[in-house]
Formats: C-alpha cells, structure tokens, sequence
C-alpha cells in the first residue's frame, strides 16, 4: 500500500538497509522486547482516499448546527465576530503554520516580528507594559495569573469572583490544587462582584484578587472600587477582560492591575468548539521575569540590523527545569498570528467602532425585550450581553429558535444551578437590525 | 528604525487609513458616555493601514521564516513532519470551524462523535483504556496526568507521596510539570547505553514515590529496552509510570505503552498526528489512562449514550476541568483526519519510514561525528561535536552553518547528558534524496571544521540576518514597539 505522505520506495528501502547493513526494519525494532511488541493491526477504522475521506467530513461536519447559517446570540466567553476574510489568507502562509518555536532567529526572523507586533498590540489594549507571546486559552492563562501571584506573593490565599466564566473558575481550582493554594470564591450580587464581601475576605494572607471586565454576566465591574480596596495590600489585582471591551473601555492598566489576562478569540479566531483560541498575559515590568510562557525582545545582530529573539529564557522550563515559573512549552503562536492579522486589520479607528457597535446593538436588544415585556436582570453599565429573564426552560425555548434558523443564548443554569429561566444574550456587531427584531419576536411568540 | 531595517507594522501606519469594513450601525444610538463609567481616554495605538499593505507586511515576513514547507527540518524531538492540506481544509469547513462550545450536545452531534471516535483510536493506538482531548498541548497533559496521579495516591490516603522521579535525559517540561503538580522533582540517572541505570532507579525509588516519567524511545532516540523491570520497580514501590508521547512516532503498531506497563500517557498530536506547529503552537495534548485512574480524569469526558453523544459531567472523582471548554478541537480534526488517512498499516509503516530514516542518517553521519550510543536507533538519534569542538568548531557554528545551506538546524545541546548535542530527527515524510543532501552538507561542514574553521565559526552567510545579540537582549529587554 502506499501513501501520499510517505515518499520512501521499495528501490531506496532495499538501498537504505543495504547502507546500515542489516536485512530488513524489523531488524531496527528489535530493542523492543518480545513481550511488549504488538502484533496485528491496530484497532482503527481502515484508511480512507482523499476523496472518500472529504466526503464523510463534509458529512459530519454538517451534522452541526453551525454559526454561518444560523444566526447566533450565544456568546459566554466565545463570540461571533466580524473576521477580516485576510485573517486566514495570512494564516495560510505555510511558511507561519509549518514551523515550530523561533529558535533560530536568523530563518525564523517573520514568526519573531509578528509575536513582537502582538505583544505590543496587547500591551496597548490593556494599559501594561509587557505582554507575552501567548497562552492556551483566557482559562488557564487566567489560572497562570492566580498561581504567579501566590509564588511571588509567597501567600497561598486568593479571592475569586464568581462572576467570572465558570469554565475559568473551575480552571483556577484545578491549578490551584496543584500548588496548594485556597481559592475563596467571593460571591456576584446583582450581577456585580459582592465588594464588601471582597473587604471582607481580603487579609495579609491573600496572594491575589481576581476580577472580570466585563465580567461573565457582561457587567462592567467598578475596578476603581477594587483598586481603592486593594490601595493598602500586597496581594496582586488580576483582571480578565474581553480585549475587545478594551477598545472603548478604560484598560486595567489604568486602575493599578498588576496582571491583565483574557482570550483574543474576538480578534479574528472562529469559535472551533471552543479551540484553540488564543489566551493573552500581561503584567507589569516588576512581574517581567516571572512571566509565564515565551517572551519575544528586540535586539541586533552584528551589523546592527534591528531583529527579534526568545528572550529572558532562564524563566523556562526547558533551562529552568524544575524551578521554571510555569510548565508551558507549546503555546498558541498561530492564533497570535491572526489576532495580530486582526487588529492590523481593525486598526485605531475599527476596534473603537466595533466595541462601539457591539455596545449598542446590545442595548438595542435589551431595550427591544423591556419594550416586548421581558425583565433584563441588573441595572449595570454592561457591553455585549446581558441577561435575560425567561419562563420556563431556556434549554426548551433554544431548541424552538433552532428551528427558526437561530441560536439562542446560554441556558444559565448549565452553569449556574440557582439561574434557572435566565439566558444570557450576546449582541454583537454581526447581528442586524432585523434579526434581533426577529430574535425579541420569536422569544415573544414562543409565550404568546 | 534604521534604513535597512525591516519595518514594524506600527511603522507603515498612517493616519486615516483603514484596513477594515464594518455596515453602519442600524440601530438607533443611545449616549454611552451618561451609562458607561470607563471610557478609554486615550485610543489603544493600533496600527492605520490599508489591507493591501497588511497583506504585503506578512507576506514579507513569511518570506522571513523557514517551515517544514519551505526545508528540511529535523529538529529533533519535535517531529517536524509534513502538514497535510487536507487536514487544514477539513478543520475549516464551517460545520467544525464555526460552532460553538456551548450550543446544545444534540445540535453538535458530529463534532461529539469526532471527539469520541478520536478518543477511540488514541485508545487502541497507545492501549490505553480511556482518554481525555481537553489538555492543550503536551506539557499540559503531563500537568493533567500528574494531577490525576497525585488525587489516585490521595484517594488511597498516600499524602506522602511528594516525589516524581525523572531521567536525567528527559524534556524540561517533565521536570517543570511535576513542580507546578505540586511534587518535588528526583533525577534518576542513564548509564552507558543512554538509558535509565536500573540500580540509580532502584536507589531513588521509595515509598514516598508517585510516578516515574518516562519517554520511550528515550530522547537520545534509544528504546528502553528494560522498560518491564522498570514498570515493575515503580509498580511494586506502588507508584505509577508516566509515558510523555512526544516521541510516539517511532512507535505506532510496533509497540503501545499500554502494553508497556504504563498507567497514563500524554499525546502530542501536533507531532505525531501531524497538527501543524504554528511557529509554536496551537498544539493538542490528549491524555489517557488506564482504567484504575479513569475515575480522576477531567471533565466532562465525551461517552456514547445509546447512539447519541452526550458529554458526562458527572465525575465526582474528577480533578475538575484543565481547560475551558473541550480542547484544542481544530487541532483534534486535523489529527482524526490524519489517522482516518493512514489507517493501522498507513501508521505501522509511519514508524517503520520514521526509523529506517533515522538509521540510515545515523550510519553516514557517524562517519564524521561521534555517536555517543552505537545501538540502532529508533526515529531520531543523538550526535556529539565533540570532536569538531576540538578543532574550534562547536555545535552552535555547525547549526548556523546549516541555515546556508537552507537547512532547519538539528535540536541542539539537548539532552543535556550529551556534550555538544545534535539531536537529529528526519521523519518518514522525507525522501532519500533530502537525507542525502543534508548528509552532504553536515561532511562539507565537517571539512570545512579541518579546512577553514572561520567559515563555520562565523556562519550564517546567507540569512537575512546574521546571529543576534541575545545578552544585550536579555539585560535590557525591550518586549514592546514604542514610537
């Protein structure tokens, strides 16, 4: 049998085992011992020809409800955006997704510059001074942030909104375990973070205090509030925030946080079922030798010719061994890529409208539900989502809108036991006029 | 910036361009400024350019980077094999690309029985029993196998065991996870042959030991042949063994570390399964397990429910979750795609091209560089310059002279129990004719080491760039574009 991926012929085979002087490949696996060896063939369906095999997946593929034909307003962490149609022209550079990690920075100068461009991008948006080259995902770069703060601060306490994603939330009790950190889960009241729970909590033993901006529910948290508790403590302020909302809001930078981290699945990464998308860490120059993951500096070579290196490796696991601050290896560098490729795209002026956009196709849909009778929860500034007060199972009503061509917001209770008939509704710039009209007249039917 | 620098793409920016399209907003405006509390007082300084521009910045900045499409690339221990196309035109296809984690299970029925039936095939692959797509890449499988380790041994009331045991010879990452898992890191040394000294693993082996992690083939690219008696050192000392999948590719049909004696197994689909490398990432890093650990796998796990797909977050045992959501599921389709191509004999003969590659590589090259371990190797092999460094040539010039000739360099001084390493691995995608020319330069560069040092001592010639000035880059760090 021979296969399209494997050039090796029988002529080079027999030239290649007449070379190393023995008779046959078995030969070469015979340092596999007798008793382990697997004999047979392995368990799997059998292979299939390019054409057969497309033709299954296009088959299976459409066996999902997907984005492009229906019109969505699911949002909780991974939304529908705009994404410029040179995203994925760039991406599909092979010269980009065929390489690995830049270690040769004289024939990977391309992949360096455009993590260079990326961090400065992030730092940009979030009002810090150093960003990395990227994380997994906003989850457990989120979970990086909470552990960072416990080994600097030399303190194994940290107070968690629970008005962050609760994927998030159940990320930082996983790695938390691991370094034996408590994690104090300060309770949401009216969609906010409870603030004098927060006070409350917040002690000498207390590594970090992490906030979402906006936070799951889309409510804008008070950070001045949290910053103004913070003023006399050493624990670190830790913000996740939607990086688009930084393109109209206030960054974190700006009210004294010491680690901002999020997802830049909005600029210009489709939703994948959730992966990869691409996670972001910023800090400050303080916190800059501690960062987990790959860090890309400036630098020259011996003519002077400006280019970019890995730097201040001596933090990673492949030098540090056991003493690296983080495990992290591979990260999400294509994806940074597109993000990058994104906000080129976007630029000053397209992350500003598009913000905009999203903020007040949201308000126009809440407004639309208030006026069709529905109850909106929270009274808060909020920016793409808001959540919904329904009758009855929103699980049920979501399988109605499917079959109007739409999908509906998350079920709250799929996370939050006590939100049972809450949906929560993402608007962005992607929705029309017309379809949110449609959506608030749907939903309304289904009652009437 | 100076002349000859290439610009940053904040330095084509111009005031008024624009690179994107967005509708008018058609809904009816309300004042933001009266509800919004936070407004940005400043813009964030991103670039205004056009997007032909934007297509021209990175289209030159491809051209500035060398992938497996454009050269050989035997970067060692990272299986740099070729990307195939269909793969990234399946993973595109909206049905997979455009839906969302959180829609309904019954409205995402196929994307759930991908995720199963790739679960499926890993298991038979490694014989494991059960396994896990959420980690995001391999060292964070190893975190999350590590995890699972540590809540078996607690849930048996073992609080004491602290301690994982790693070779001398293996991935930094090995080490790292263990800490951020919460034990403490025991080296156990190799001996002569390259691979694990039975009495140094007897000697650091005790009750306070969780796991042994292992990869096997080794990273000098040997298979540890005495792989039992070290399952059963571990097993009897009631810790558990940890296989780190990065160097699978030697091994597909041929043998599973299932059979092996290893109780939980990372994958890293990005190499084997040919997820493409992304200048770094995204990769995916399953992770199975042998069924007396499957209780503490993460959730929720994919599992068929009379011919319908459901996820099952009912694992009262569970470490919890790893990762929001289920995974690198892009990176997951490209893999499914991948073995559905290749099937059982397509992968046996991946590993059989793999070796035979790397074998034949290793006896030419053995002819001008020293070979620590003379045994027949398995998908990559370990070189020492260790006798061109006499002549003052060490492995870092060989590398940078290998970028004029158009060549990926090796992984180099790494493993770090091999002087002057050169870590070497072609992969079964190569053809003979490519393993012949690389040959070729590595005897010309060791010609050259005898003949005309300089030229090695001073290469690359031809780059873009010539070597960077990584201490000033490192002293005082410049992480940001500043205008």
């Amino acid at each position: 049998m021979t296969f399209r991926y494997l050039p090796m012929t029988d002529h080079d085979k027999r030239s290649m085992l007449n070379s190393i002087g023995v008779e046959s490949t078995d030969v070469l696996f015979s340092d596999i011992p007798e008793k382990v060896r697997f004999k047979g063939d392995l368990n799997i369906k059998p292979s299939a020809s390019e054409p057969e095999l497309m033709k299954e997946l296009a088959q299976l593929a459409g066996e999902n409800i997907n984005t492009k034909d229906y019109t969505s307003f699911l949002g909780a962490g991974v939304y529908d955006h705009y994404i410029p149609s040179i995203v994925d022209h760039v991406l599909s550079r092979s010269e980009f997704y065929t390489a690995y990690t830049p270690y040769q920075p004289e024939i990977s100068q391309g992949e360096l510059q455009a993590i260079f461009e990326f961090q400065t991008m992030i730092s940009e948006l979030t009002g810090m001074e150093v960003s990395n080259s990227s994380m997994y995902d906003g989850g457990t770069s989120l979970a990086e942030a909470v552990t960072l703060s416990a080994g600097q601060t030399r303190k194994k306490k940290v107070l968690v909104s629970k008005a962050i994603h609760p994927h998030s939330l159940e990320v930082i009790h996983s790695y938390a375990m691991g370094q034996n950190i408590e994690v104090v889960e300060i309770e949401a009241r009216e969609g906010l973070t409870n603030l004098s729970m927060l006070a409350d909590e917040l002690d000498e033993e207390t590594a970090g205090v992490v906030i979402q901006y906006p936070n799951f529910f889309g409510q804008i948290e008070p950070l001045e509030d949290v910053q103004e508790i913070l003023k006399d403590s050493k624990a670190m302020f830790i913000v996740s925030s939607n990086p688009l909302a930084l393109g109209y809001l206030t960054p974190p930078g700006e009210f004294g946080a010491d680690i901002v981290v999020g997802d830049t699945q909005v600029f210009g990464i489709p939703a994948q079922f959730g992966g990869p998308h691409c996670g972001y860490f910023a800090t400050t120059k303080k916190l800059m030798r501690k960062v987990p993951g790959r860090l890309v500096g400036q630098t020259q070579d011996e003519e002077g010719r400006r280019g970019f290196v890995l730097t201040l490796q001596a933090r990673e696991q492949h030098i540090r061994r056991d003493k690296a601050t983080s495990n992290i290896c591979s990260n999400q560098a294509l994806n940074a890529l597109g993000t990058s490729v994104a906000l080129s795209a976007l630029g000053k002026n397209g992350i500003k409208e598009m913000a905009y956009q999203n903020m007040q196709k949201a308000r126009y849909a809440k407004k639309k539900f208030e006026d069709a009778g529905f109850q909106v929860l929270y009274s808060n500034a909020f920016f793409n989502e808001f959540v919904l007060q329904v009758q009855g199972s929103v699980t049920t009503l979501n399988e109605k809108l499917q079959e109007k061509g739409m999908i509906g917001g998350l079920d709250l209770e799929r996370v939050h036991s006590d939100l049972g008939g809450h949906m929560l509704v993402a608007v962005t710039e992607m929705r029309t006029k017309e379809e949110i009209d449609r959506f608030v007249k749907e939903l309304g039917d289904v009652y009437a | 910036m100076r002349n000859e620098d290439f610009p940053l793409i904040f330095e084509h920016s111009q005031e008024g361009r624009v690179g994107f399209s967005l509708p008018d907003l058609d809904v009816p405006e309300v004042d933001l400024d009266i509800e919004v509390p936070y407004v940005r007082s400043t813009d964030a300084d991103l670039p205004e350019v056009s997007e032909l521009q934007i297509m021209r910045h990175y289209t030159a900045l491809s051209k500035r980077n060398h992938g497996v499409d454009s050269g050989f690339y035997p970067l060692g221990s990272c299986t740099m094999k070729y990307n195939p196309k269909m793969n990234e035109d399946v993973a595109r296809m909206p049905g997979f690309s455009h839906i969302h984690p959180l829609q309904a299970p019954e409205s995402v029925q196929g994307a759930l029985g991908l995720m199963y039936d790739l679960q499926t095939s890993l298991e038979a692959i490694t014989g494991m029993d059960q396994v896990t797509l959420q980690p995001a890449a391999g060292a964070h499988g190893e975190w999350t196998g590590l995890m699972m380790i540590r809540a078996y041994h607690e849930a048996n009331g073992d609080y004491n065991r602290t301690k994982v045991i790693v070779p001398d010879s293996a991935h930094g990452t090995n080490p790292a996870s263990a800490t951020v898992a919460g034990f403490e890191a025991v080296t156990v040394k190799s001996n002569e042959k390259g691979l694990v000294d039975l009495d140094d693993l007897k000697r650091v082996v005790d009750e306070n030991t969780a796991a042994l992690m292992l990869t096997n083939p080794n990273t000098l690219g040997l298979f540890e042949e005495e792989i039992l008696e070290m399952a059963e050192i571990i097993h009897e000392a009631g810790g558990k063994l940890y296989y780190d999948g990065a160097n699978l590719n030697a091994i597909l049909g041929y043998a599973r570390p299932g059979d092996m004696g290893f109780d939980v197994v990372h994958l890293n689909l990005h190499k084997t399964f040919t997820g493409p490398h992304g200048g770094g990432g995204p990769g995916s890093g399953p992770v199975g397990v042998k069924s007396d650990l499957a209780p503490y796998l993460p959730k929720p796990i994919v599992t068929k429910v009379q011919e319908r797909y459901v996820f099952d977050d009912n694992r009262p045992d569970s470490i919890g979750r790893v990762k929001p959501y289920f995974g690198n599921f892009g990176i997951n389709v490209r893999a499914y795609t991948y073995i559905r191509t290749m099937g059982a004999k397509g992968l046996k003969q991946v590993s059989e091209y793999a070796v035979l590659n790397a074998n034949y590589m290793m006896r030419e090259l053995e002819k001008d560089f020293d070979l620590p371990f003379s045994q027949h190797c398995k998908h990559e092999f370990v070189l020492s310059g260790k006798r061109q460094k006499k002549l003052g040539v060490r492995t870092l010039d060989m590398a940078k002279r290998l970028l004029d000739f158009g060549y990926h360099p090796p992984t180099i001084y790494f493993p770090l129990n091999v002087e002057e390493a050169m870590m070497v691995e072609p992969t079964e995608t190569e053809a003979k004719e490519t393993l012949d020319e690389f040959i070729e330069a590595m005897r010309q560069i060791h010609q050259e080491a005898k003949d005309n040092p300089e030229i090695v001592q001073e290469a690359p010639h031809t780059t873009i760039v010539g070597r960077m000035d990584e201490t000033t880059a490192a002293r005082k760090p410049v992480l940001r574009y500043l205008k």
